[in-house]
């Protein structure tokens, strides 16, 4: 890694680290919920970021990882046991929606997932045997880590924010590995990929599974924060905003979904005081955004880079000109 | 089997409804390639903006035409300049977000602008019943299906056989050639948005009586297009009318036949087959992949 | 970006002018603003308001005023769970909200951890089968209410099968699940379960399923736009048999939307606007004035909410969280010395509220008051 984007990275994990004990605990609460979701955005960025897939249908990894863990929870056994599971189950699910993918393009595979998404909300809103329906399940306790009770709002955000570090560090393991080659290959040209002898449809499906796994654990996360779930935080509206995040920090950007889940999660706590217009507010906040950044707020550092290159090319094609003419 | 018929009719009647949101929406993908997730929020709005024009005193038709003119100004060309044009050149997933915000902003700012409440809306049709063969229909709901289908048809018959539509078509399929042949691309691109634009005002026109004016109908309504527009075949115009259609009666056999609670899942199976197996829909033409 | 600074600073500068300096009791309001229950939550938060206002103007309770804050949940449980946590941070006296029952199952777990009295406006009857000492519910619960609709259809109209039609979430299945057991303790048979989808549009496979159970009476329980819906496509279809609610079938809302197609239909109704009461005439005349249209009975749930806890905390005499709690158990008010709470009700060591209700039906497109059925404790 560069030195400045070490800095960087030391920088916020201090942040990380530092701020919380300052804050009540609803600050606490919303500093978990925004970590929880930059796990299961990291997830959908190396989907549809690094392998340029499309996926609208996150939010049901996302709650198949919540109830996995509920349903396990509410039976008796460990979290422990539930989380392992929740990944083993995304990543099972997740090499299935990869299939479609394979033989669909752009637009028909986000509709494709999109479908996906549906069908298990629908599934979790009428089983209401396995799932509560409706009513959803109540009364999920917090793990315990080796002994240590995390029902504390400060202790559960420290657990949250370790499993977040240790995602995160697979992840860049991942993708700075042959493997996160063979992935922005795909994105870019997958035909010459193919011609090189990259497996596509190998690497199609691990980016829907790996991905899926993410937003499991970040699920199994968000369950025992809330203590009670339903299927509303798993429809199409939350994948929609889950792409949102991703594309809004800078797709392709490994620090993107940090970026990204703070604007989905914490922008529209600050933009509270404009009472009943704030989503009026975030929603054109999003639209000026991208007019401004398309690639996302991590682009910034990239446009400023390209901006200098292109004056100082400019200036040396002035400084050429005004040589010949003289 | 009057049952049946009942349910088959219904079906139809929302059907069209569907295929005209449905419609809009393959259009711009086909003329321009934008994605619009503002979908069922552009039918959403002229709902309310002629509601505004009648609560100030206008009738029915009055509000509708100047209605007719604010969405081609707002929904065509501003948000073709605003939004479509500078985006589209970086790829689809901008367009994308930032018709997912735009789709965020318009449902919120109705609601914190004018009221969270539903609102009646006048019907052009009485509320006269027809029983036939045993199956009661209303005026409304024949009188939906007939303009849905008037629609799509003189849009088909624009698209076909005058030259303007036929130069938007050739724009649509190869913008390059286009160009060369001297058709101006721009504006055959704003008259997609205008049109575009148009059909949803009169979807608005048909859909709100029933649907009633409030500010989170364009969720369910474009959910539902999204899925009519790529079952029916997402490069016909035909397809868009199809597509709805088969959504609207599938879901109401569905919820009689199979299980309620499950009605939705049926249209998702339909989808999910013809992606898989037909995936330029059931009317469309196959799309070459281009290296 | 310059246009949207200027907005916000604008509207940060209004709303700290706005907030007064001397509020001392202070009112978190949880409310779902935007989402599913958006009508609800805005017309409970409404409904409060409206009677803050009042009480300020004459002069608060035990002198001091009440400051009151609204914040949107977004119909959303997980971020209900967050604003409950907020509020208790922010040194809420009591919490107003949330409305729908599925966000009233986490918040109440915080209000109770923080010992806050918390009035919410849901009907599940869950909520009050916690042992949460420090929720208080400002309407019925479904348990209260089904049995009085069971106890209309089975001597009333005298049906010996129901067909039971019911949305599709917390709400409708929590009353449908309550209406069966009611008409089983009464000897009535649901012939049909009949779910619909909230949101749905086309309601013809629902009513045909109810043609076709060929029972006795039709018990319609859905939100508000799903009801007129409902209404007239039984009116296409030609249902001819009694249908029935409770609550929302008959609400001013649903009659506005189904026009003639509501006429005939009857409900069980706890607050209804067109009571002939008049504490409740000019508690409608007062809310149109303040917010020109006409409230539902969320907005009549916030209204006496307030005023309820105005009764305890006077009963109490002192601003302490948990003598109020304890001063609300075994509350018992008369609406001739608070005119506030419109009805004279009491509320139980649950939390559960008592008191009278009326059979309406919809006659020429107004809600008509049948009967009048006392509270169940009624002490004359």
């Amino acid at each position: 890694m560069q030195r400045k984007h070490l800095i960087a990275t030391l920088a916020i994990l201090a942040l990380l680290i530092a701020v919380p004990p300052l804050l009540k605990n609803y600050g606490v609460y919303l500093f978990s919920t925004w970590v929880i979701f930059v796990i299961a955005t990291m997830g959908l960025n190396l989907t549809i970021g690094y392998a340029g897939q499309k996926s609208l249908g996150h939010a049901a990894f996302f709650g198949i990882g919540a109830y996995t863990v509920a349903i396990l929870l509410k039976a008796g056994f460990s979290f422990w046991l539930g989380l392992p599971l929740a990944m083993v189950g995304c990543f099972g699910i997740g090499l299935a929606l990869g299939f479609p993918a394979l033989r669909v393009q752009t637009i028909y595979l986000a509709f494709a997932t999109l479908g996906f998404n549906t069908a298990v909300w629908l599934v979790m809103r009428n089983e209401e045997w396995l799932t509560g329906g409706t009513f959803g399940i109540n009364g999920i306790t917090r793990p315990s880590f080796f002994g240590l009770e995390l029902t504390g709002a400060l202790p559960y955000y420290y657990f949250v924010l370790g499993v977040a570090l240790l995602m995160g560090a697979f992840l860049w393991k991942l993708l700075t590995s042959p493997w996160g080659k063979a992935f922005t290959a795909l994105r870019d040209n997958p035909i010459r990929a193919e011609s090189l002898g990259v497996n596509i449809q190998a690497y199609t499906l691990l980016s829907f599974a790996i991905g899926a796994v993410y937003a499991g654990v970040a699920g199994a996360l968000f369950a025992s924060l809330v203590e009670f779930i339903e299927p509303a935080p798993f429809t199409v509206g939350a994948s929609i905003m889950m792409y949102l995040m991703v594309v809004v920090g800078g797709a392709g950007y490994f620090f993107g979904p940090l970026l990204g889940a703070a604007v989905g999660v914490l922008l529209p706590e600050w933009l509270r005081f404009a009472q009943a217009w704030y989503l009026f507010v975030f929603g054109s906040a999003v639209v000026l955004l991208m007019l401004w950044l398309p690639d996302g707020l991590l682009s910034i550092p990239d446009r400023i880079k390209a901006k200098r290159l292109s004056r100082e090319a400019s200036a040396a094609r002035a400084a050429a000109a005004a040589k010949v003419q003289a | 089997m009057t049952d049946f018929l009942q349910l088959v009719f219904s079906g139809v009647a929302t059907g069209s409804i569907y295929a005209l949101a449905a419609l809009g929406f393959t259009l711009l993908w086909q003329a321009s390639g934008t994605i619009n997730f503002a979908q069922g929020e552009f039918v959403m709005l002229p709902a309310f903006c002629m509601l505004a024009f009648m609560a100030a005193g206008a009738p029915l038709w009055l509000a509708f035409f100047a209605t007719c003119a604010v969405a081609v100004l707002v929904l065509g060309w501003a948000f073709k300049r605003g939004i479509a044009d500078p985006l589209l050149r970086h790829g689809l997933m901008p367009v994308v977000v930032a018709t997912i915000g735009l789709a965020i902003a318009a449902r919120n700012g109705v609601r914190a602008g004018y009221s969270a409440e539903a609102h009646p809306f006048p019907s052009l049709f009485g509320d006269q019943l027809f029983n036939i063969a045993g199956v009661t229909i209303t005026l409304a709901d024949m009188g939906t299906l007939v303009l849905a289908l008037a629609l799509v048809l003189g849009t088909q018959a624009f698209l076909n056989k005058t030259v303007t539509g036929r130069a938007m078509q050739a724009v649509a399929q190869n913008t390059e050639s286009a160009t060369v042949l001297g058709i101006n691309v721009p504006r055959m691109v704003f008259y997609t948005f205008a049109i575009n634009a148009l059909l949803a005002t009169a979807a608005a026109l048909l859909v709100t009586p029933t649907y009633l004016a409030k500010f989170d109908i364009g969720e369910g309504l474009g959910n539902k297009a999204f899925f009519a527009a790529i079952i029916g075949g997402f490069n016909n115009s035909r397809g868009a009318l199809l597509g709805g259609v088969i959504v609207g009666v599938c879901e109401n056999l569905a919820a009689a036949y199979i299980s309620p609670a499950y009605k939705d899942a049926v249209a998702l199976v339909l989808f999910m087959a013809v992606i898989l197996f037909k995936p330029q829909g059931l009317l469309g033409k196959k799309i070459e992949r281009k290296v | 970006m310059n246009r949207i600074h200027k907005t916000l600073l604008a509207t940060a500068c209004a709303l700290t002018l706005a907030t007064p300096a001397w509020a001392q009791i202070k009112l978190s309001g949880l409310y779902e603003l935007s989402g599913a229950g958006a009508t609800a939550g805005t017309n409970f938060k409404n409904g409060v308001e409206l009677a803050v206002k009042e009480i300020n103007a004459a002069g608060g309770i035990l002198g001091k005023k009440l400051e009151h804050t609204a914040a949107d949940t977004q119909s959303n449980p997980g971020v209900a769970k967050g604003l409950t946590v907020k509020a208790v941070d922010d040194g809420a006296f009591a919490i107003f909200g949330p409305v729908f029952s599925g966000s009233i199952m986490v918040s109440m777990a915080e209000s109770r951890k923080a010992e806050v009295p918390n009035f919410v406006g849901g009907e599940a009857a869950a909520i009050t089968k916690q042992g949460n000492p420090y929720v208080f519910r400002t309407s019925f619960t479904q348990d209260t209410a089904m049995p009085k609709v069971a106890r209309y259809i089975a001597g009333g109209l005298k049906a010996k099968t129901v067909a039971v039609l019911f949305v599709n979430n917390d709400f409708g299945k929590g009353g449908r699940d309550a209406i069966t057991k009611a008409l089983a303790d009464v000897g009535v048979k649901v012939v049909a379960d009949i779910s619909t989808d909230s949101g749905q549009v086309d309601f013809s496979a629902p009513v045909l399923k109810a043609k076709q159970s060929n029972a006795d009476a039709l018990f319609v329980y859905t939100n508000e736009e799903e009801s007129a819906r409902a209404l007239r496509e039984l009116r296409k279809q030609g249902y001819n048999k009694p249908i029935v609610g409770e609550t929302t079938l008959t609400g001013q809302k649903v009659i506005e939307l189904a026009g003639d197609a509501a006429n005939g239909a009857t409900a069980h109704v706890g607050l209804t606007i067109d009571a002939p009461n008049p504490l409740m005439l000019k508690f409608k005349a007062n809310f149109y004035r303040a917010y020109n249209y006409f409230s539902d009975h969320n907005g009549i749930k916030g209204y006496t909410g307030v005023y309820i806890l105005k009764a305890a905390i006077e009963k109490a005499g002192k601003l302490d969280k948990k003598a109020v709690a304890a001063a609300l158990h075994g509350l018992n008010v008369k609406a001739a010395k608070e005119p506030g709470v419109i009805f004279d009700l009491s509320m139980d060591a649950n939390g559960d509220l008592d008191r009278e209700s009326f059979m309406v039906e919809v006659k020429g497109g107004k809600q008509e008051v049948r009967e009048v059925l006392p509270a169940l404790n009624a002490k004359k």
